[in-house]
């Protein structure tokens, strides 16, 4: 095998590593509970995050999604919706606070999910949202 | 000689009068008029996450524990907090409550408000509504500042209960 093939097979390993969640203890956390709930989990998927946070949904104050408040892009400072109040960015690439305290991100779960979904979000929404995040750069 | 002691007299009186006529302060001198600089960790990160931190003496105990009861719909949003730090927030507003007599301000707040009502949005207030005839509906919508909600836009000390006239800035834009 060839040098430059090494370095790519690494790279993607290193990329699946990250994905798997070992950056984040809360999206270990949550993968850690996604196996419990299913032997058969086979990981997040950024791919699923990423389209459930867009993904607009009836609210009693109209339709909404992730990115009302966290704006299209959550490399940059999103804009409480009924407040204006600023928004901190969160992909951890630009925060690295994001996602490293299981019961912020619960707290904000627990109520952004029941704002926006009308119902609490399920660990592989919760997995999925994260590992999005977490994927960019 | 008696009728200039008498005319000194008279005039020392009315000097001295007119100060105790012209304070509004009468029987609490030691009650400060801006609302005290208060902190607690607790209340600044939960409440100031989605909002500014609303200083204590802006609303009384049974308004805080009104709010504080209903965290689930907070105004339309879920705003829910676990049970100890529900507590500890709830006692901090209640020790500080405009009701707790800590300065004129919050005084004149709780004057304001009816015996039988219990408001939970401050900018509904007489008090709030008289101090703020001025700003005009367009000057509210800047983007600097957006709603009545947003404090600290042009009270830059909202939070440690300065809302005095002389440091209000309103942004122009």
């Amino acid at each position: 095998m060839n040098k430059p093939r090494l370095c790519l097979i690494a790279l993607l390993l290193t990329a699946g590593a990250a994905q798997a969640g070992e950056a984040s203890p809360v999206l270990a956390h949550y993968a850690a509970a996604a196996r419990q709930q299913d032997a058969g989990f086979s990981g997040f998927s950024s791919l699923r995050g990423a389209a459930f946070y867009r993904a607009e949904h009836l609210t009693p104050r109209g339709a909404a999604s992730c990115s009302t408040c966290h704006g299209d892009d959550p490399r940059a400072a999103g804009k409480a919706r009924t407040t204006g109040k600023l928004i901190e960015p969160l992909a951890p690439a630009v925060n690295p606070q994001r996602f490293t305290d299981l019961a912020k991100a619960e707290k904000w779960f627990g109520r952004n999910c029941r704002d926006v979904l009308q119902r609490e979000c399920s660990t592989g929404e919760k997995g999925d949202f994260i590992a999005w995040l977490a994927s960019l750069k | 000689m008696w009728k200039n002691f008498l005319r000194i007299a008279v005039l020392a009186v009315s000097v001295g009068t007119t100060g105790w006529l012209l304070a509004d302060d009468h029987g609490n001198r030691t009650i400060q008029k801006s609302m005290p600089s208060l902190d607690n960790p607790l209340w600044r990160a939960e409440c100031g996450s989605c909002h500014g931190a609303y200083h204590p003496g802006l609303l009384p105990e049974r308004s805080w524990r009104a709010l504080m009861g209903k965290l689930d719909d907070h105004f339309g949003e879920n705003a829910a907090l676990d049970a100890a730090t529900q507590r500890t927030i709830t006692d901090f507003l209640v020790a500080h409550a405009a009701d707790r007599g800590e300065s004129r301000r919050s005084a004149k707040i709780t004057q304001s408000i009816a015996n039988g009502e219990t408001p939970t949005r401050i900018s509904t207030l007489n008090w709030f509504v008289r101090k703020h005839h001025e700003v005009s509906p367009a000057t509210w919508k800047r983007p600097a500042i957006g709603s009545a909600a947003n404090c600290t836009a042009c009270h830059p000390g909202a939070e440690k209960g300065d809302f005095s006239e002389r440091a209000i800035r309103i942004p122009r834009a």
